[in-house]
């Protein structure tokens, strides 16, 4: 789960990271009384989780998707796109009035990005923040890294920029230091990390009580991510987290409900808060016609691509894991024809810990709550197929069966024209 | 002999709530040695014929088990992990979805200096058919004692890939669901590795999916040591990046991610790489032919 840069800040500040100066907003006024505590001299940022920002477009809802083809084809370029005060969605403001002003031009816009997709994401609030002169930038991050199985360290002296393009261009600019988990933080880590990023003195002093903040904030809240983007050290000398990004490992939630109650449904896509909160978790909508309904998610990915290989294109990726609830089913099916372009839902399902009956009596459910509007392909295999079988035969059903999967691909393929 | 589990098999069950408790009843209709079952609270009593203990440690003592299959809730899976572990079980399965990333570092680390072998978490466990010998929740009717080994990161498509081979004919040796998650016990190079050694595994069928490079490091290791038949196949060639596919480890975020670059590197290793999950078992049937194999 992500969080708004905001947020992620106030987890930085809590745990030691030196951040600027300032508070989130959600009116002008709110905004401009931030700046007048700042002393006027401030920066006003959007906050919405996707990247780009700064040289994003604030437009109307019935805007965002002219506007991301424009971004996308050309973003350098911006003739035919609007001018002037819809560019930018973090801005410099040298007085109250600039700073109203700004908040003003960015709050309830929706903010388009190359990161944002075609709906672009409305603007709810805005950081203000205190301006900060920059003489370096830099790049940190900490992520739970799976591969080495530790928490890992990831400095450059690249920063302000796309870590991933680095990455591509120069993979020795980026310094890799994984933590030992048993050992945890140590001081020569930040002794390295100084080095290597070429800081001497006080400031290498000031980055190290800073990684090692971070890493206790990362650890405290079972962060999968926490990345600094720009670190800089302003004219004055100070070192600083000018932007930050942090997420949360998912499983981990329970155990930290005042970051869960962070999370930003807005942010999410529609399709996939609805089905959250009707229990069908693991829903990913996709840009397809064929919707799916599958049990396990490796077999979900291997429906999809037998799909593709068929010629068609899946509409999104379900797991709907074991059920145990028919009612499930039928919530599924819900939020699948809630897509206008799904022409055809394919069911597979190999039953092992989900049973088959069950899942056949959600697909009659389905159609007496809701009506099947798109035809239905069924391919059934495993635990209680039998019981399974008999209740779609006693239901009159009208479905389209299938044995194999690769048959079931081409099926559902064909139904949907 | 086959791996991990056979005829000595001497299994114990942690967590015996609802999902345990019916896997347990399927694994001892299947045939396999359950010896135990572990309920802090329960110590003493019985769950449908198998003694409950209230520790690994008091089972182990009691009964001499061998190997211990995990359904406790995730946020205390880990220290259900690190129990067995610490009761020196040679095999410990864990089948527990949702794991913190943060625990399992913490296992994984703790496990460098263990004996055990940890195979999961997130998986659906192993089989040994011809043995009778079932740890996991897949359905076993649909199992044929025989000679091909299976390693899969997915569960479903375990069962996918032997319904095929079954259907074919082709009997399995030992099925092993290494796991979804980004950090596992087992890796598929390591499984691979214990059906390669395995004199009676013939051909081994490696199931992967996008996310990590764990199946880079398997096509490594069978271009180097494999001469037995591999048949590959990648889940998610059309999954978009940078979103997680159900497995928490299935994000792709880097080139190694890709479904295309682990097919390019295990058809490099010599293994035969289907592009559908559909022909994966007609895929092994035609190799075994050509090899003269059956």
């Amino acid at each position: 789960m992500k969080v708004h840069e905001y947020q992620a800040k106030e987890i930085f500040a809590k745990h030691g990271v030196a951040v600027p100066k300032g508070r989130v907003a959600s009116t002008p006024a709110e905004a401009r009384a931030i700046a007048e505590e700042l002393g006027g001299k401030v920066v006003v940022k959007a906050q919405i989780h996707a990247g780009g920002r700064g040289k994003g477009r604030l437009v109307n809802e019935d805007e965002t998707s002219s506007m991301y083809e424009n971004l996308t084809n050309d973003p350098d370029n911006y003739s035919g796109q609007v001018v002037g005060d819809r560019v930018g969605g973090v801005r410099l403001a040298n007085s109250v009035d600039e700073a109203e002003q700004a908040a003003d031009a960015i709050l309830g816009k929706f903010l388009v990005s190359i990161q944002t997709g075609t709906a672009g994401k409305l603007v709810k609030n805005v950081l203000v923040e205190e301006q900060s002169a920059v003489a370096n930038e830099m790049y940190l991050a900490i992520i739970m890294d799976g591969v080495e199985a530790a928490p890992l360290i990831m400095a450059s002296t690249e920063g302000g920029q796309e870590i991933e393009e680095v990455a591509r261009r120069d993979p020795d600019a980026i310094v890799r230091i994984p933590v030992n988990p048993a050992a945890g933080y140590e001081s020569y880590i930040s002794r390295t990390l100084a080095n290597r990023l070429g800081l001497s003195g006080q400031q290498a002093v000031d980055l190290g009580v800073l990684v090692q903040s971070l890493y206790d904030a990362s650890l405290a809240n079972d962060a999968s991510q926490a990345e600094i983007n720009p670190l800089v050290v302003t004219e004055d000398g100070r070192v600083i987290a000018l932007d930050a990004k942090f997420s949360v490992d998912d499983n981990a939630l329970f155990r930290h409900e005042e970051v869960a109650e962070m999370r930003d449904k807005d942010e999410e896509d529609p399709l996939e808060v609805l089905a959250g909160d009707l229990g069908v978790s693991n829903f990913i909508k996709l840009d397809g016609n064929i919707g799916c309904i599958v049990n396990g998610a490796g077999l979900a990915m291997a429906t999809m691509d037998t799909i593709k290989l068929a010629g068609g294109e899946p509409a999104n990726f379900l797991d709907i894991g074991t059920v145990n609830d028919p009612q499930r089913v039928v919530n599924a099916i819900r939020v699948i024809s809630e897509d206008p372009s799904v022409e055809a839902i394919l069911v597979n399902i190999f039953g092992g810990m989900a049973r088959v009956d069950i899942i056949a009596q959600g697909v009659i459910d389905a159609e007496k709550q809701l009506g099947l509007k798109v035809p239905v392909v069924m391919r059934l295999v495993g635990t209680n197929l039998a019981e399974g079988e008999k209740l779609l035969e006693d239901a009159g059903l009208d479905v389209i069966r299938a044995e194999g999967l690769g048959e079931a691909a081409e099926k559902v393929v064909a139904a949907a024209g | 002999m086959s791996v991990l589990l056979n005829e000595n098999t001497r299994l114990i069950v942690q967590g015996i709530g609802t999902e345990g408790a019916n896997h347990m009843r399927r694994s001892i209709s299947y045939g396999t040695n359950v010896v135990g079952a572990i309920h802090p609270r329960r110590g003493g009593e019985e769950q449908d014929g198998v003694p409950i203990f209230s520790t690994v440690d008091s089972a182990v003592r009691e009964t001499g088990a061998n190997v211990s299959i995990i359904f406790v809730p995730a946020p205390f899976a880990a220290d259900a992990i690190l129990e067995a572990a610490a009761a020196e079980l040679p095999v410990v399965i864990c089948i527990t979805e949702g794991i913190p990333v943060a625990d399992m570092v913490r296992v994984k680390h703790a496990l460098s200096s263990s004996e055990s072998m940890l195979i999961g978490p997130n998986c659906p466990g192993v089989i040994t058919p011809s043995d009778n010998a079932r740890a996991g929740i897949m359905p076993g009717d649909i199992f044929l004692p025989g000679r091909v080994g299976v390693v899969s990161r997915s569960g479903t498509l375990v069962y996918e890939v032997v319904a095929q081979l079954t259907a074919e004919g082709i009997g399995q040796s030992t099925c092993i669901g290494v796991g979804g998650d980004p950090i596992i016990g087992t890796t598929q190079k390591q499984a691979v590795q214990l059906l390669n050694e395995d004199p009676e595994t013939d051909a081994i069928v490696l199931v992967g999916e996008i996310g990590g490079s764990a199946e880079q490091d398997a096509a490594l290791y069978i271009q180097e040591h494999v001469q037995k038949p591999v048949v590959a196949f990648i889940a998610g060639a059309t999954a978009p990046p940078g979103r997680r596919m159900g497995h928490a480890g299935a994000i792709i975020s880097g080139d190694d991610g890709k479904a295309e670059n682990k097919k390019q590197a295990l058809a490099a290793a010599g293994a035969v790489v289907s592009d559908s999950p559909a022909e994966i078992g007609s895929t092994m049937a035609e190799l075994l032919e050509s090899k003269g194999i059956r």
